[in-house]
C-alpha cells in the first residue's frame, strides 16, 4: 500500500481495522473526533458496525456487550469522556472481557480544554474505576508506532482477556506523519470458548458477569485476576532507550513528550552533557528493568511530563532511592518546548546555560 | 538537512494546506516529515498555523518553537512569529496584508505582495502558492514537481482543473526570488 500521510486519530482507526476490529461504539469529543468520524465511514466498508452512542457511558456498555460475544471491539474518547467510561472499564476487567479503549488526553481537570496533556497518567495506570485492577496501557510516540501498538493492544486484550488502553495526547491525535500499514501474519485470533454465542447443545450455559455475591468466591476471582496481572507484568513490558549506555543523567518521558525531550538531549549531547532517555511504551506495566540497570551509576533522573508530576512516582519506585529523581512538566495543555527541557538538563547537570 | 517551518495566517488563507503539501511532497521524496496544526483556541484572533518539519532523518519533535522559516500571511501572525524565527533563519511575509516591517538584522526577510499578485493571476485564493513557490526556490527542501504531484493526490478528480493555476502560482513565486522553475 506504500506510505500515506494521515492524522494520528485516523491512523488509530485504520490500524484498528487492520487488527480486525469490526465494531466501534463512541461519542465524539475533541481532540479525537476524527477517530470516530473515520470509523463511521470505514467500518461499513469492511462489514463492521459503527454506532454513535448517546453518551460515553452508553458506548462503554455497548463495548461490554459486543466483547461478550468475542468480537474485536473498540471505543475511544478524550479525558472528560474517558472519565465517564470508568465504571464500564471496571466491569470489563471484572468480567474478563477483551476490548481496546483509546484515550487522547487533553488538559484537565474538569472540562479543562482541548490542548494536549498527559495528566490522565494516574487514571490509566492506577485503575480509574473501582476495585483491585490494572490495565495494560500502551503509549505510542509516533504515528508509525500507533500502527504497531494498536495491533498489539488487540492481541494483548485477547491473550489475557482484559481491556487494554491506548493512550496518546491531543498533539499525537492531530498531527500528520507518513505511515505504512502492513498486514501482520502473526495476528492472534484466540479461540474464545467463553464467548456467549450460544451453546448449541455442546456444553453448559456461558455466563459473563462481574457479580459474585459470595465473599470467598470473589476473593478467589481476585486472586486469579492478580495472577493474570502478574503474568502481564512478566510478559508485556515495553520501553525504548536512547543514549543511556554512558549517560550520567537520564530523562524519562513517554509519547510526544519523549520526542521533544530527544531533541533537547541531542542538543545537550552536542554541548558535552552525557544525557540519555528512557521512554516507557507500556505505562502499565511500568518498565523497571532499565532503571534497575542504570540506577547505580546515574547521577540523576528527570521525569518530563505534560502533567504536574504523575509518572515521576513510578520512576521513584523503580529508582528506589538509588539516585535523585527530578521533574519538569507543563500543565493545562501547555506543551514543554525543547528549549525548556534543554535548560532543565543543563540545570540538573550543573552546567551553565548560555 | 532539518527545516522547521511555521506557516500562519487567517483561517481560509490555505496555511494548513500549504503545510500539508510540503509534508506530502517530502514524503514522496523519501524524507522524514511531520505536520502539526494549531487546533485550539489559539486559532481565535487570526493565527491559524501549522508546524512542518522536513528532515533527512526521522523527525524528532513535531513541535516547532524556533522555526528556521516562518511564512506569515497576516498581521497577527507576523506579530506572533517574527520574534520567534531563529537567528540565521528566514521570514517570508505576505506584504499585501502585513503592514509591519521587521527590524531584525539577524534573519533573512522576504516581502512578497502575494495577495495582490494572486488577484492579478485571477484567483485570490492562490496567494499561499505564490509564497510557497518562493519558499521552495529559496530553500529547495522539496521540488515544485513533488508539490504538483502531491496536489494531484490530495485534490479530488473534480478539482484537478485547479492544478494548472496552482502551478502558475508556484512559478510566479519562484520567479520573484530566483530562476524560473519548469
Amino acid at each position: 500500500m506504500g506510505k500515506v500521510l494521515m492524522k494520528g486519530n485516523e491512523v488509530i482507526a485504520e490500524a484498528a481495522v487492520h487488527a480486525g476490529c469490526k465494531y466501534f461504539f463512541g461519542y465524539p469529543i475533541t481532540p479525537q473526533s476524527e477517530l470516530v468520524a473515520y470509523m463511521a465511514r470505514r467500518l461499513p466498508e469492511v462489514g463492521g458496525l459503527f454506532l454513535q452512542a448517546e453518551s460515553e457511558i452508553a458506548a462503554i456498555n455497548m463495548v461490554y456487550g459486543a466483547a461478550s460475544t468475542g468480537v474485536r471491539v473498540m471505543t475511544s474518547s478524550s479525558s472528560p469522556g474517558f472519565s465517564l467510561k470508568q465504571e464500564g472499564i471496571s466491569y470489563l476487567v471484572g468480567s474478563e472481557l477483551p476490548a481496546v479503549i483509546c484515550n487522547i488526553v487533553r488538559g484537565g481537570p474538569g472540562l479543562g480544554n482541548i490542548q494536549p496533556a498527559q495528566s490522565d497518567y494516574f487514571q490509566v495506570t492506577k485503575g480509574g474505576g473501582h476495585g483491585d485492577y490494572n490495565i495494560p496501557v500502551l503509549a505510542p510516540a509516533s504515528l508509525q508506532e500507533i500502527v504497531e501498538l494498536t495491533q498489539d493492544a488487540f492481541d494483548i486484550a485477547d491473550r489475557y482477556r482484559t481491556p487494554v488502553i491506548l493512550m496518546g495526547d491531543g498533539m499525537l491525535g492531530q498531527m500528520m506523519e507518513p505511515v505504512e500499514f502492513s498486514e501482520r501474519s502473526d495476528t492472534e485470533q484466540c479461540k474464545k470458548e467463553w464467548a456467549t454465542t450460544g451453546t448449541r447443545g455442546d456444553g453448559g450455559p456461558k455466563i459473563i458477569t462481574s457479580l459474585e455475591l459470595d465473599a470467598e468466591s470473589l476473593e478467589l476471582r481476585n486472586r486469579n485476576l492478580q495472577q493474570k496481572f502478574a503474568r502481564i507484568k512478566e510478559n508485556e513490558v515495553r520501553y525504548e532507550t536512547y543514549h543511556i549506555d554512558d549517560a550520567e543523567y537520564i530523562m524519562v518521558a513517554f509519547g510526544t513528550t519523549a520526542r521533544i525531550t530527544m531533541n533537547a538531549i541531542n542538543k545537550a549531547r552536542q554541548d558535552g552533557v552525557k544525557v540519555g532517555l528512557i521512554r516507557p511504551i507500556s505505562l502499565w506495566p511500568f518498565p523497571e528493568k532499565p532503571f534497575i540497570e542504570t540506577r547505580e551509576h546515574v547521577k540523576a533522573y528527570v521525569s518530563v511530563e505534560m502533567s504536574a508530576g504523575q509518572m515521576i512516582e513510578d520512576v521513584r519506585l523503580a529508582v528506589s532511592g538509588h539516585a535523585p529523581v527530578d521533574f519538569y512538566g507543563r500543565t493545562g495543555g501547555v506543551v514543554p518546548t525543547q528549549e525548556e527541557i534543554y535548560d532543565k538538563i543543563i540545570t540538573v547537570s550543573g552546567g551553565v546555560t548560555i | 538537512m532539518l527545516e522547521e517551518i511555521i506557516i500562519a495566517g487567517f483561517g481560509g488563507q490555505g496555511v494548513m494546506s500549504m503545510g500539508q503539501l510540503i509534508a506530502y511532497a517530502g514524503m514522496l521524496e523519501g524524507k522524514g516529515v511531520s505536520w502539526l496544526p494549531s487546533y485550539g483556541p489559539e486559532q481565535r484572533g487570526g493565527t491559524a498555523n501549522c508546524a512542518v518539519v522536513v528532515s533527512d532523518a526521522p523527525v524528532g519533535s513535531p513541535l516547532v518553537t524556533r522555526p528556521s522559516t516562518a511564512i506569515v500571511l497576516n498581521n497577527p501572525s507576523f506579530d506572533k512569529f517574527e520574534p520567534r524565527v531563529r537567528p540565521g533563519g528566514m521570514l517570508i511575509v505576505n506584504s499585501s496584508l502585513v503592514v509591519r516591517a521587521s527590524e531584525r538584522k539577524d534573519i533573512k526577510i522576504i516581502d512578497i505582495a502575494a495577495t495582490d499578485m494572486a488577484n492579478d493571476l485571477g484567483n485570490s485564493r492562490i496567494a499561499n502558492m505564490i509564497l510557497l513557490g518562493a519558499f521552495l526556490e529559496l530553500t529547495k527542501i522539496v521540488t515544485a514537481d513533488s508539490i504538483v504531484e502531491s496536489l494531484k493526490k490530495v485534490l479530488s478528480a473534480n478539482k484537478h482543473h485547479l492544478i494548472e493555476v496552482n502551478k502558475q502560482a508556484l512559478q510566479k513565486g519562484a520567479s520573484l526570488v530566483g530562476v524560473e522553475i519548469s
